[in-house]
């Protein structure tokens, strides 16, 4: 019964999409208020019966109904009750669903915090919002249901795939669409500016926190699941320019992009038509994420059951949405002109010189990932794009990019002395050099590139440390009243000072690469294998049932000049529904450096393993600085001047002006 | 109705600001006095500079780092230069793996052909006789296929995109488990 109500809740919700797709929009090009204002119950109705919708499959899947095929497939009854709830994303259609049901949250906290929007902007945006819930629901509805009965119930399911059970489950795809859906509202944002032809700083103060939201869980989200990544598919990387990691690479580029050029916006009402066009891109990416996860037409070690006729759909979605935003913005963009002045030195042309490099990064992505369906598109021929392109694309397109984050924020608006910024920047420059030069020499001379990227992370950091030192004005005024000053600085500084510094944290830990131990062996219960400075024995191999699992566990024993430290236990499952096997690897951590060892294979019946033991200095470093960053985002979220609905000035006048329409 | 108040809204703006702004010493007067469009070529100029070096690297990039997908058919008919990376997907023959210590020597087939590979290190968890993989590797220049990635499918659902056209195009595109037949059939296989 629930399942039906569940099926019928995400029905009306079409219904509902459909009419807050049509009636806000007439009402805005009318003028009539009472329509306009229809908006608002429409998207509450629309998140409600989505909730209700995503409640009923949940409540499918913790019950194990495996007379809903969706459940049959996905669930089994000894899955442990975390993993039966996360199992109901842990699929395609479950994971579509929670999709719409983050895109209804959205598209409901836009008449929950917009209060103070200008009505007309808000029609709009709600509209724009439906069209998309409009789109999603119907691909689910038509070609994604996860609410179809299965006749005769079978007595067990068949199993959430073992990789998936996971805790990263529970987190990484929440978050990860979080930031992509997050980006609608931008999306929404724009096309609604483009339709009423007006941007303004006011307009730049709304979109901002959108975005800023958006890119903070989405910045979460890859990170969460690079992690996932890395303890789970055993390989020890994080990373692997994998066509469905560039897939949320890429909106993440734009997505920082946008949130830089909506600055230039608010402050000096310039780079208008940009943002706009940034905005509609990001979205567009987003979608297209969407798609290449969804339809599996690249291959992709993250690619799990795909159907291509599911990819078609989308692919439709994403024409009508990117063509028709393009087109708007082809017919309408030179409606929004004007915008402050500023010299190619200032502030403003430090964040276009982000956006700039931003952008090409996120083109040269966009060109590796897609290129491989170009090439077979013309030529026949099936081709591979892998790690070696993007290295030698991107990461030349990163390094100016940041080697300037530190001046930017020091650059005044408008216009800006480059040789004094260099100057109050010259301790920060000696700082990075000499610890490029003490890392080379401490470890290995012969890891050039690391040392670099340490001095690269330490100017990044001393750079962000330093820029709001100056801010307090420290250096010509007693400590006690810069500090005082320091903790009175607008959040906003501190947030970036934190995006900034997180960007530098990350880097330290990319550079710890360049001096990584990795072995492959085949050990025997007792032997003793060398990695960097720890000395691991296999002890034993112990044999233990999970739930619904039954693994082997190799225990070592990690020795460092002698000294013991934790033990690890890695482990190789095997999960009967599926009769597949995972691989748990075993985690040491010790302060930002870890040892890692994950089976590959138990031999002779439990006296011989083939393992993976890896060294890895400063790794966590990278998800801290990921952390770090989000925390700025964050932080600056929560400023007061960011707060939604809190510009009321510029209503005022946003109100006269459309009246005066 | 709308676009006239905000252009005249914004021309207002834009006159004060360029008033104020024509005080600033001009570095070269083959540019146009216009701040507004001066700007505008030194960003379109910036970007072009930006976009043409990451168009060059691209293509720099593609010319060298893209990777042939072949099957052991293509190999054997059309031959392949030791060094040249290359990208084979097919299936691991039944019978064929043989492994020593992290040694590993397997044959892939596309039923039609096959192919000796060489791969030291851990295979995927899901790698098993009779099923698809995806491997990178090259020949040395003894005539051995060494791979140094090996790809097996992330779930029984799934079976790489290359391999499943790999087979159909060989004509020997198996459904008979339901096991890959995700792609091909609508309706998967009652319980």
């Amino acid at each position: 019964m629930t399942v039906e109500i569940g099926h019928f809740a995400l029905v009306l919700a079409l219904i509902v999409a459909l009419v807050q797709t049509v009636a806000p929009l007439i009402g805005a090009r009318r003028n009539d208020a009472a329509l306009m204002a229809a908006g608002n119950p429409l998207a509450m109705t629309q998140f409600f019966l989505v909730a209700v919708s995503f409640g009923a499959l949940c409540a499918a899947y913790m019950a194990s109904d495996f007379s809903v095929r969706n459940v049959w497939e996905n669930s089994h009854t000894l899955k442990p009750m975390l993993y039966k709830f996360t199992g109901v994303w842990g699929n395609h259609e479950g994971s579509m669903l929670l999709w719409v049901l983050i895109l209804a949250i959205f598209g409901a906290s836009v008449p929950a915090f917009g209060r103070h929007l200008p009505s007309r902007l808000k029609a709009n945006v709600i509209a724009v919002q439906g069209s998309i819930s409009v789109a999603f629901l119907t691909f689910i509805i038509f070609t994604s249901n996860p609410f179809l009965r299965l006749n005769p119930a079978p007595f067990e399911g068949r199993d959430l795939n073992p990789i998936l059970q996971d805790v990263g489950l529970a987190i990484h795809p929440p978050l990860l669409y979080l930031g992509y859906v997050g980006f609608s509202i931008t999306f929404a944002f724009a096309v609604a500016a483009l339709i009423e032809g007006r941007v303004d700083s006011a307009w730049a103060r709304w979109v901002r926190p959108w975005a800023l939201a958006a890119w903070l869980f989405l910045t979460l989200g890859i990170s969460m699941g690079s992690y996932w990544a890395y303890y789970e598919l055993g390989w020890g990387g994080w990373w692997f320019w994998d066509p469905v990691e560039n897939a949320s690479l890429m909106p993440w580029l734009s997505g920082t992009a946008l949130l830089h050029s909506a600055i230039v916006v608010e402050k000096r009402n310039a780079l208008k038509v940009w943002t706009i066009l940034l905005a509609i891109i990001t979205f567009s990416l987003s979608l297209l994420g969407t798609f290449l996860v969804r339809s599996g037409v690249l291959t992709s070690v993250h690619t799990f059951a795909t159907d291509p006729a599911r990819g078609m759909f989308i692919l439709m979605i994403l024409m009508v949405f990117i063509g028709g935003s393009l087109t708007l913005f082809a017919a309408r963009a030179n409606a929004v002109t004007g915008g402050g002045l500023f010299a190619p030195v200032s502030r403003e042309g430090a964040l276009v010189f982000n956006n700039l490099f931003l952008s090409a990064a996120c083109a040269t992505v966009f060109v590796g990932t897609l290129y491989p369906l170009f090439h077979e598109a013309l030529t026949g021929a099936k081709i591979s794009v892998g790690p070696p392109f993007f290295n030698l694309t991107v990461l030349p397109l990163c390094l100016p990019l940041l080697l300037a984050i530190p001046f930017g924020p020091f650059l005044t608006w408008k216009r800006a002395d480059l040789a004094g910024v260099a100057q109050r920047l010259m301790w920060v420059a000696g700082l990075a050099l000499v610890a490029a030069i003490a890392s080379a020499a401490m470890f290995d001379f012969r890891a050039a590139l690391s040392a670099v990227a340490i001095g690269l992370g330490v100017w990044l950091m001393a750079g962000a440390i330093a820029e709001l030192l100056y801010r307090a004005r420290f250096e010509w005024s007693a400590p006690a009243d810069g500090l005082r000053r320091l903790f009175n600085l607008p959040r906003a500084q501190w947030g970036a000072m934190l995006g900034h510094l997180g960007v530098g944290v990350m880097v330290l830990g990319i550079a710890g690469h360049g001096w990584r131990t990795e072995v492959i062996e085949e050990i025997s219960i007792g032997e003793t294998v060398k990695v960097a400075a720890y000395e691991l024995r296999l002890e034993r191999v112990e044999q233990e049932q999970g739930p619904n699992y039954v693994q082997d566990v190799a225990v070592f024993s990690a020795a460092r000049n002698g000294v013991q430290v934790e033990e690890l236990r890695p482990a190789k499952r095997i999960y009967p529904a599926r009769q597949m096997p995972t691989t748990e690897a075993g985690i040491e951590t010790r302060l930002f450096s870890q040892l890692y060892v994950s089976v590959g294979e138990v031999r002779d019946g439990g006296r011989t393993i083939v393992a993976r033991l890896y060294h890895k200095p400063f790794i966590t470093l990278i998800w801290i600085g990921t952390l770090i960053m989000a925390l700025g985002g964050a932080v600056s979220l929560a400023d007061r001047r960011l707060r939604i609905g809190v510009p009321k000035a510029a209503r005022a006048r946003g109100s006269v002006e459309g009246a005066a329409a | 109705m709308l676009r006239g108040s905000l252009g005249s809204h914004l021309s207002m703006k834009g006159k004060s600001r360029e008033g104020r702004f024509k005080t600033i010493k001009e570095d070269g007067d083959w540019m146009p006095m216009n701040p507004r469009k001066r700007n505008r070529i030194i960003i379109i100029a910036a970007a072009g500079v930006v976009l043409a070096g990451a168009a060059g690297l691209s293509l720099y990039a593609l010319n060298d780092q893209i990777v042939f997908f072949k099957s052991p058919s293509d190999i054997a008919s059309e031959g392949l230069a030791p060094g040249t990376r290359v990208r084979i997907g097919g299936l691991v023959k039944e019978g064929s793996w043989t492994q020593d210590g992290t040694s590993h020597v397997f044959a892939v087939t596309d039923t039609a052909q096959e192919l000796v590979v060489a791969y030291t290190g851990i295979l995927p968890d899901l790698f098993r006789e009779g099923q698809g993989v995806v491997l990178d590797g090259a020949l040395t220049p003894e005539g051995r296929f060494v791979a140094d990635t090996v790809l097996a499918k992330h779930d029984e659902n799934y079976m790489p995109a290359e391999v499943a056209e790999a087979l159909k195009a060989q004509g020997h595109w198996i459904d008979d488990q339901g096991n890959y037949g995700k792609a091909d059939a609508a309706e998967p296989a009652k319980p």
